[in-house]
Order: structure tokens, then sequence, then C-alpha cells
């Protein structure tokens, strides 16, 4: 995982409330056994025009379609992000596509620890304040936004400023881009001393030997 | 902590499974079982190759084909048109094998739906801590079990190490009160009750939260019931749904493949009984429900949360929470093709959806096929009924109940998702309307520009017979 701490950009902004990871990563896509390459699939539907003479063309009107819009590495959306399925194929497209933050007022528990694995840093701003950011990014696509995972600020130069709360562990190893297995298994000894103390619990088995 | 606190059914596993908690981490939990399928798992096995990790307890993995298998034939099965496809499931074949888990494959005859088998086998019993990478995993928290789904890197993470890195979820009572005997008014099951709760709470409502279902209706549901239940958990937010283990519980497990057996059976059944919430546990927060107010449910809207009764209508912008809400229900009625104000009743179908992991079970067929003896599907309607599970379709045609699905008009597949999500050629055509049972109505879940509407297997059927959303409460039933 990569590091990352600040992070200064123009932001995408996406203003709808549930944004759930069908829409973020299409189930077609679903069927690769790749980890990357998942850029282009990123809101494939929403990216294309659904019906008509020119369906399943690029639709210009979406956000990401617009080249004002080509470089952001900041995504603005509504309460909820990332709801839905469990599917991490949502936060490879995110960081493949090359998002490295998503502000929004709230997001999804599964989706938070995914994104969380694949280095995106999730700010959780009240819905005031991501509204302020959505409407100075739509009106000045140019709107450059500060997001500062150490000091977990997210800032802009037209004096907007806001705090975002981050588990301290998790900024730990987004700051560090720490693999969680490794660290898991720093615990090893316990690991294999809750095992051992355990091992009679044939009830917590999945196939306990006399079944 | 003094073990004389009370603690709630959530606490009791938790800390059961705690295996260290290490200053300023996350507690390090241990996992039971890990359910594994093709479609979030070939990244996992290929970490664990790079990294040159061993997976460290085969014997508490699982796998199964559902997600992507078509649902047509054996034949198709087998060897599946879509390549892609058919190389995901092959990848899923060759690391089961590599790793040593145990796989049941499409000609299997246990295969099913994961979330279907593990509690068939006996896989999931009471007090375990149950992992997939899929968020329906909260079905299992029916039985007792913290069951909770994951990403891929936590996949990967619980083979290598068979725990997760988690932090405490807050507690979340919801406690749903019947008539006499815990009785609900007639017509309303399960799936009436857990989309009654996410049309209250939101889809975000219990975010951060495990659930924990109480209250004399939730006690009267047999363990298909509790399973609908626990399963849309995630439909609300959260984290895991889950009940306490009881006499329903131990019956439906008693006998199980892989339930312990004699002695065995018994010292079982008293852990089990020890997991039940402690009179006067706190919870962090409470909601209660009257179940005998309920009516049928069916969903409207692009949200499982945009759910009225059948005997409304489709509400109307000012009836929304918020300014949020409002542009939802604006897009929701676009893509759904529907208008605010409209009587639910007055919504044609054109395709029905019997099956999935919410209500794909034997007792699911059951009630559908009741409604559906002596009639037949309405004109143009395309019916499908999709068994979770190769159990549940060996049981419905001992019962006969194919029999009255195809008689009515209904296809009568084999197992797996299916339409649940239109992974594999079951799909729905831009702009058709589905009465589904399963638990997803996103834009696109069936099939791009599909329009999806939740309910429960006898409103399904009844829909698919009239060709519009019917109440099942004043069907003329001809068994
Ligand atoms: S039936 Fe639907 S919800 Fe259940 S596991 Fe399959 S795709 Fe997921």
């Amino acid at each position: 995982m990569q590091p990352i701490n600040i992070l200064t950009s123009i932001a995408a902004p996406l203003p709808l409330p549930n944004i759930d990871t069908d829409q973020i990563i299409p189930k077609q896509f679903l069927k690769r056994i790749e980890r990357t390459g998942y850029e282009d699939f990123l809101f494939y539907d929403w990216r294309r025009i659904q019906d008509g003479p020119d369906a399943g063309k690029p639709d210009p009107t979406f956000v990401l379609n617009k080249p004002e819009f080509s470089g952001a590495q900041i995504l603005l959306a509504e309460r909820n992000f990332g709801c839905g399925s469990s599917r991490e194929h949502a936060a490879w497209a995110i960081a493949q596509f090359g998002f490295r933050a998503v502000i929004a007022p709230s997001f999804a528990d599964i989706f938070f620890s995914n994104a969380g694995k694949n280095g995106i840093i999730l700010a959780a701003l009240s819905e005031a304040e991501v509204q302020t950011l959505i409407e100075r990014c739509t009106a000045n696509p140019k709107h450059r936004i500060t997001v500062n995972l150490e000091a977990q600020t997210v800032s802009d130069e037209q004096g907007f400023q806001a705090g975002f709360p981050m588990d301290p562990f998790r900024k730990h190893c987004l700051l560090n881009g720490l693999d969680d297995i490794g660290l898991t298994l720093l615990h090893e000894d316990k690991l294999n001393a809750y095992e051992s103390q355990r091992q009679n619990a044939f009830w917590l088995d999945p196939k306990p030997l006399n079944a | 902590m003094s073990t004389s606190t009370p603690r709630t059914l959530f606490e009791k596993v938790w800390q059961q499974h705690v295996v260290t908690e290490p200053a300023g981490e996350p507690t390090i939990l241990y996992i039971d079982l890990q359910l594994v399928h093709e479609v979030t798992s070939p990244q996992a096995f290929e970490g664990l190759r790079l990294s040159g990790r061993p997976l460290r307890h085969p014997e508490r993995h699982v796998a199964t084909v559902d997600h992507n298998v078509p649902t047509t034939s054996i034949a198709d099965r087998l060897v599946i048109a879509d390549q892609i496809a058919n190389a995901q499931v092959g990848a899923l074949r060759k690391n089961c094998a590599d790793f040593g888990i145990e796989l049941f494959d499409v000609q299997d005859a246990d295969q099913g739906i994961v979330h279907m088998i593990g509690p068939e086998l006996g896989l999931t019993k009471p007090g375990m801590t149950v992992v997939c990478g899929d968020s329906h995993t909260s079905t299992h928290g029916a039985f007792g079990a913290l069951a909770f789904g994951i990403g891929t890197s936590e996949v990967e993470h619980v083979m290598a190490t068979q725990t997760l890195p988690q932090s405490k979820a807050k507690s979340f009572l919801i406690q749903v009160e019947g008539g006499p005997n815990g009785s609900l008014p007639a017509g309303v099951t399960a799936k009436d009750i857990i989309l009654d709760i996410i049309g209250r709470i939101g889809t975000d409502g219990a975010t951060g939260c495990v659930i924990e279902y109480s209250g004399s209706a939730i006690r009267a549901l047999s363990m298909e019931g509790r399973m609908t239940v626990c399963n849309m958990s995630i439909e609300a937010g959260a984290r895991a749904g889950m009940i306490a283990p009881d006499d329903t519980t131990f019956a439906y497990l008693n006998g199980r493949r892989y339930a312990p057996k004699g002695a065995a059976w018994d010292q079982a059944v008293a852990h089990w009984r020890s997991l039940a919430t402690d009179p006067g546990a706190a919870y962090g927060r409470e909601l209660h429900i009257d179940a005998t107010r309920l009516a049928p449910s069916v969903t409207w809207g692009t949200s499982p949360g945009m759910v009225t009764s059948i005997d409304s209508s489709v509400p109307t912008l000012d009836q929304a929470r918020s300014e949020a809400d409002q542009k939802s229900f604006a897009r929701a009625y676009e893509y759904m093709g529907i208008r605010p104000g409209t009587p639910i009743q007055e919504i044609k179908v054109d395709a029905v959806f019997l099956g999935s992991c919410t209500n794909g079970r034997i007792e699911d067929l059951r009630a559908a096929a009741k409604v559906v003896n002596g009639y037949h599907v309405a004109g143009a309607v395309r019916a499908m009924v999709v068994p979770g599970s190769q159990a549940v379709k060996r049981q419905a045609e001992a019962e006969g109940l194919d029999r009255i699905f195809k008689s009515a008009g209904f296809e009568w597949r084999e197992p797996g998702c299916s339409m649940c999500l239109g992974m594999n050629p079951d799909i729905l055509s831009p702009g058709e309307r589905c009465a589904s049972t399963s638990n997803r109505n996103f834009e696109g879940r069936q099939g791009r520009g599909g329009r999806t509407h939740l309910l429960s297997p006898a409103m399904a059927a009844a829909a698919a017979i009239t060709g519009h959303f019917t109440d099942v409460r004043s069907w003329n039933f001809k068994s």
C-alpha cells in the first residue's frame, strides 16, 4: 500500500446520497480474477448514455467525463457512500482511477474498511461542510482542496477548514502504507496461545470431530 | 470486566473470540468459519501466493460456487459459456485444491448459495464468528453467530491468520412484538418485518452497529424467517444482525452433517444456551416495533429503504424526510418509471424472481406455491423460481412444489444467486419491471436499466399470477 499524508487536488462532485457499490463498479466486472485494471469500469453505467441512438457512448454530462475534472484525486459525495455489496472491487476501481480521498458526510462500514486497505482516505465532514465544498467545486472546477491526514483536516484556499475523525491505527497504517496481515502476525504468539487454550471448544469448530 | 456484569449476546460472542487487544490497535478477533465463493476470493488466494503465506486453517474454510453459475442446466453449469465467468470458477477449483479447502461444486448434492449451505450443513452454529466476502453474511446471525461480510483484503487476512483486526461495533436492540404467541397478521412475513425496519431507520440507520433482534414475533419465526431478517441487516447499514439461539435453533441444527452428536450435542446445547443476553444488559440503542400493525410491503424505489405497504401509494416528494431524500426520490421516480402517488396495486410487472439467499428457502417456496396452486402466470409475465440450494430443490421436488410452479408457467431452475445480482445470464432487460424476493433494488442490480421491487415470496407469487402488485391478504387460495 502506498503511504499517503497530504493531498491537494481539484475534486469531482457527485452530489447524491447512498451511492452503492453496484454503481461504483457494476457486477459484470466482478468476474475478473485480477486485482488491477478496474479504472475503466468505475461508475461504468453512469459514465455512459443509457438509451437512444447514442446508447453506450460516453455521457458528457457525467462529472468524470468532463475534461475540467480530469486528474481529480478527491471525490465529493453525499451521505452513506459505498453502501451495499462488500465488493472490494469498488475500492480498487476508485483508487486505480486515481482518487486518493473521498469526502462525504458518512460511509458504509464495509466500504470504509476496504478503502483503508487500499490507501484511500475517507474524510467524513458534516452535511453542511460537504455542501460547501460541493458548491465551490461545482462552480469552479479548478477549486483545489487539501486533505491533511496527519492533522485530520480538510481545507481550501478560501478559508474552508474542517476536521474529520480517524481511527489512530487506521491513520498509522495509511501514513506508513502498512500491510494489516503483517501487523497481525506480529501477535502470532498470542494467536497460538488463544488457539491452544480453546482447543476443546468443539462447538466453535465448523466441522467438529464428534459430528 | 467482572463476570457478573450483564452482557448482551453480541458481547459474549465477541469476548469469547478476542485473541488480543493490543494497545492503540483494533482488537484481533478470532474467526471460526470463513465461507468462500468464486467472486471475491481469487485475488485473496493470489495474495497468499505472492506473499508466500500458507492458509492457516483449511478446515475452517468451506467453498461453493453460486454467484455467476448459470441456472439453466447442469451442462451449462459444468462449462460456462461466458469465458471470464468460467475462468473464475476454474480459479476457485484450483485454489481449493491447492490450499486444501472443501468445495461444493456445481454438480455436488450440497451446492447452493453460500449463505444457504452454511446453515444446511450445520457448519454455522451458535456463538461462532463467521465471515465471507459477501455482505449478506449477516444471514448466519440467525443462529446467534456473529457473522459479517468483508472485502477481499480481509478474506486474505483470514486465510493467513484466521483472525481479523476489528473495532467493536455498538449494540442495537430491535424488539419486534407480535400478537398472541408472537403471531403476525395474515399475509405478513419475516420479509415484511425487515423491510419495515429498513424503511423506518433508513439504509444507514444501523451503520456501525450490530443489531440484536428479539421480541415475541422474532421468537415465533422459524429459522428460515430468522435468516431472512438477519440477511437484510446489511440493508440497514448494520455490521451484523443476531438472534439468540433457542429451541427453534437447536431443533433446526440437530442431526445436520456438521452438528455435534450424542453427548457432545448436549454439551454444545448447554454452551449455546448460555449465550442469550443477560437480563438487564444495556444496549447502545433500542427500537420497539409493534408487528401487529404491519402489512405486506413492497419497495417502490432504488434503495431498500424506499418501501411502502401494498395498500398504499408511491410516496410524493413532500413525504421525503430531507432534501437529500427528495433528490433521491426524484431520481428514483425517473429510473423506476413510476409517478408519485400511484397506488402500488396499479403497478404492472414484467418479470417475477423467486429465490436468493433472502428468500430462496423451502418455506419461501412453500408459501409461494400455496398462492400459485391452481392458477397460471399472467399473460406476458416471465416468472422464475431459483431454489437457493440443491437441498432446497430436492425437498421442493419431493413435495411436488416444482410441478405446481411449472404447471402455472414458472421456470424451475438450478440453484444459485441468479437474478439477485445478474452476474450470470439471468438478467432483466432495460426498462423491465421485476417483483423480486431478493434484497437489493439498486439501479441496475438485476440488469442494466432493470427495475426491481422487493417483496415477500407470497406477494411475488401473487404478482406473477395477476400481472400487478396484489394484496395477498385477500387472495383466493385454491389449495
Ligand atoms: S443471492 Fe444475492 S445477495 Fe445472496 S449471496 Fe447471492 S448475490 Fe449475494
